[in-house]
């Protein structure tokens, strides 16, 4: 593995191994000495066109734990705006001698272009509506933790599907695993051509958020962001959260042992209920501390630290 | 002291071989000929076609001349057979006055290797809100015949509705873009289908580019004028403009070269030579573009050329800018999709690419017979040569060439305009 540009670029032994990985990554967390020295004299940079705090932290704290050098460069807003194109920024940066790009872009696709140009690995730290593979992990490690194998279970994820990017890698790490995924949504938010995508990468979708959820082992609950209340997605916030929040009433419907997740940050109230988001089987607070492993894990796969250990 | 050229057994639009005489920029001749003094252009194996003429081309002039220049595009024309091309409007600044059009008129003539004839605006500035000066671009020296907005759509149907009926003062047409601007805005740039939503693409819908050639063909017939329908590229639109010629309204229309050939699925790998708009459809959609142009309800190949400079191009697919090469492999494409499998001959050929366009835009002096008397616009084609198309070697300034790398079938060898040598032997000429 070169780069992590989509879910799909691991297979099964990989997507395990690096699961394996981060739960020693965790491990190490707990001590009180943090740092590992694997990667010591390498660097990486992250290289965030969008803000996100949560992400960027994680993976700076990870890099940091593996006592590689991490450098932050924030190249926000439209670099079409400012009159630099995207190859410029990423020449500009990459000609500093970096080992690993973070890259979080605006626009789908801008990592894998950007492996075009440089010969250091490029991890997809989040693109436009398109992947964010290492959310996908933390995810499925974070499921993992509470579930067991996830072979043969039943995830929902349930949201704006169409405007969201760990919905895409979910569905391809968790079919990778062996689960079996549904995606719930109105029409209205539904990817393009979701029937034809279904059948050919093997999962089911539902405009009917009840008839699913008793079957339920996980409910991943997406975000709907502000924007899509004036965009028609649907008439009203309180219609939406009828039809598909995670209410009081299907917190009840929901089987007891499933968990609940959400990739952060919530609508308490739209999507998921207060009651829903507080349960001791909400995984929230978890998935974020997964995140700071996952990444290490990542990063030293990555940039062979395996070969070095 | 006139210039003579004797076309030796050229095998005229693949109805045997002639011999082919001009003289003084005229047609004398076509037979058995022997030279008298003429230069002899060697033409056996090469199919004649009068010279191409392309309904649909972006100059970047003024604005961009680091893009193309009216000289650069020229010679890009020429070297893919063309003899008149037609300058879209959305330069900078707009070619939507008089003075802007005869300037890219102007331009043209001192290049010499076309004939380059401006498209005016149909709205002052492209914004879509107010007429620009049709009837004085259209009494100018250029003598303007086609309008568009191309680029942005016409979407407000009382503006399409009044340039429509404008423009029948002096014979001219409007070419619309077809995109509904609350359909498919700006950012959209992938085909909305499976892709799209697995590739986290903003979708631009077929439908979006059918309801506005639904809605024109009816502004059409309600005002008696002509529309034309650029790069129509869904089964849809097929249908409607089957449906509106079946009904006796005057609409006509052109499909691209890549549009014909190239489906969405390049777009997998981001690669932003491939963002064009409208986008590139499915497979489906391009076998109905191949066949409607085969049965006539397509008129015209039109390439929508649009160089950019490198800068515009390397951008996160969404945001790079849109349009691809067309002029110097147009023909080498239509040659490969529609011509070897059988679909046209190359009679139709001529008139999909020179007599169809000539007529909807106008021009009296090109899309020709090749007869005695007729002036001297042709190109020699080889049909059989295997091209493998280096992008790097291409006369126009920009290399966002899509068929950059890829196996065509055809390799255009000369190209006459008004009896002389723009191209020959694959050479432009200085
Ligand atoms: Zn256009």
């Amino acid at each position: 593995m070169k780069h992590l540009l989509s879910a799909a670029d691991l297979s099964r032994d990989e997507a395990e191994q690096i699961l394996a990985t981060a739960a020693q990554m965790h491990d190490v967390q707990r001590r009180e000495v943090k740092k590992l020295p694997v990667l010591r004299g390498r660097t990486v940079v992250n290289l965030f066109f969008e803000d996100s705090t949560r992400t960027r932290s994680s993976f700076e704290i990870a890099g940091k734990w593996l006592s590689a050098d991490v450098i932050n460069v924030s190249a926000k807003g439209s670099s079409v705006s400012k009159g630099e194109s995207l190859r410029d920024t990423v020449m500009t940066v990459a000609a500093m001698g970096v080992d690993a790009l973070v890259i979080r872009h605006h626009a789908s696709g801008a990592p894998s272009q950007v492996t075009q140009w440089v010969d250091a690995a490029v991890v997809n730290a989040g693109d436009g509506t398109h992947e964010h593979p290492t959310q996908a992990l933390l995810d499925a490690y974070t499921m993992r933790s509470k579930l067991g194998d996830l072979a043969g279970r039943r995830v929902g994820i349930i949201g704006d599907l169409t405007h969201s990017r760990v919905v895409r890698s979910n569905l391809i790490l968790l079919r990778t695993l062996g689960a079996e995924v549904t995606l719930v949504a109105p029409p209205t938010l539904m990817p393009s051509g979701i029937a034809d995508w279904a059948g050919a990468a093997g999962f089911s979708y539902s405009y009917d958020f009840d008839e699913v959820l008793p079957e339920l082992d996980a409910a991943m609950m997406l975000r709907v962001q502000k924007e899509r209340m004036t965009g028609g997605f649907f008439p009203t916030p309180r219609e939406y959260t009828v039809g598909y929040g995670l209410t009081r009433e299907r917190l009840r419907a929901l089987p007891e042992h499933a968990v609940i997740c959400h990739p952060g940050p919530m609508n308490r109230g739209l999507e998921i209920t207060a009651d829903a988001a507080d349960e001791a089987r909400s995984l929230i607070l978890d998935q974020v501390s997964a995140g700071v492993a996952v990444r290490m894990s990542v990063l030293y796969h990555l940039l062979g630290g395996a070969e070095q250990a | 002291m006139s210039e003579s050229y004797l076309i030796k057994g050229a095998d005229l639009l693949g109805a045997g071989r002639q011999d082919v005489l001009v003289d003084d920029g005229v047609i004398t001749e076509v037979g058995r000929v022997t030279a008298k003094g003429a230069t002899v252009i060697d033409a056996d194996g090469l199919v004649a076609l009068p010279g191409l003429v392309d309904l649909h081309t972006h100059l970047r002039e003024p604005g961009r001349e680091d893009a193309e220049t009216v000289a650069t595009g020229s010679a890009a024309a020429a070297a893919g057979g063309y003899t008149a091309i037609l300058a879209m409007a959305n330069t900078s600044p707009v070619t939507d006055t008089a003075e802007a059009a005869e300037r890219v008129f102007d331009l043209g003539r001192a290049r010499g290797l076309v004939d380059v004839q401006p498209i005016g605006a149909v709205s002052k500035g492209l914004a879509g809100e107010e007429l620009a000066e049709l009837g004085l671009m259209a009494r100018s020296r250029a003598a303007v015949r086609v309008f568009s907005d191309d680029g942005h759509c016409v979407h407000d149907a009382r503006l399409m509705r009044r340039a429509l009926e404008y423009v029948k003062a002096f014979g001219g047409v409007v070419s619309q873009h077809a995109q509904e601007p609350r359909l498919a805005d700006k950012s959209a740039c992938c085909h909305e289908g499976e892709l799209s939503g697995r590739l986290g693409l903003p979708g631009w819908p077929g439908v979006a580019e059918e309801v506005i050639v639904a809605r024109d063909v009816m502004l059409a017939r309600h005002t008696g004028s002509r529309v034309h329908v650029a790069h129509v590229s869904t089964a849809g639109s097929v249908e409607v403009i089957r449906w509106a010629k079946s009904q006796g309204i005057a609409v006509t229309a052109e499909v691209t070269p890549h549009h014909l050939m190239l489906d969405t699925t390049k777009l997998t790998s981001y690669d932003p030579t491939y963002k064009v708009n409208p986008p590139l459809r499915p497979a489906e959609d391009i076998a109905e573009l191949r066949k409607a142009l085969a049965d006539g309800t397509i008129d015209a190949v039109a390439t929508d050329h649009a160089p950019h400079a490198r800068h515009d191009k390397e951008h996160a697919f969404a945001e790079a800018a849109f349009g691809m090469l067309g002029l110097e492999q147009a023909l080498q494409v239509v040659n490969t999709v529609m011509v070897q499998p059988g679909l046209l001959t190359w009679a139709q050929v001529a008139e999909v690419m020179s007599v169809t366009p000539a007529r909807i835009a106008g021009l009296t002096g090109h899309g020709r017979p090749l007869e005695a008397g007729e002036p001297a616009n042709l190109t020699l084609i080889d049909p059989a040569a295997t091209v493998t198309v280096d992008g790097a070697a291409s006369h126009s300034l920009s290399r966002n060439n899509p068929w950059h790398d890829m196996t065509l079938t055809g390799a255009v060898q000369t190209t006459l305009l008004r009896g002389r040598p723009t191209l020959l032997d694959q050479e432009v000429s200085q």
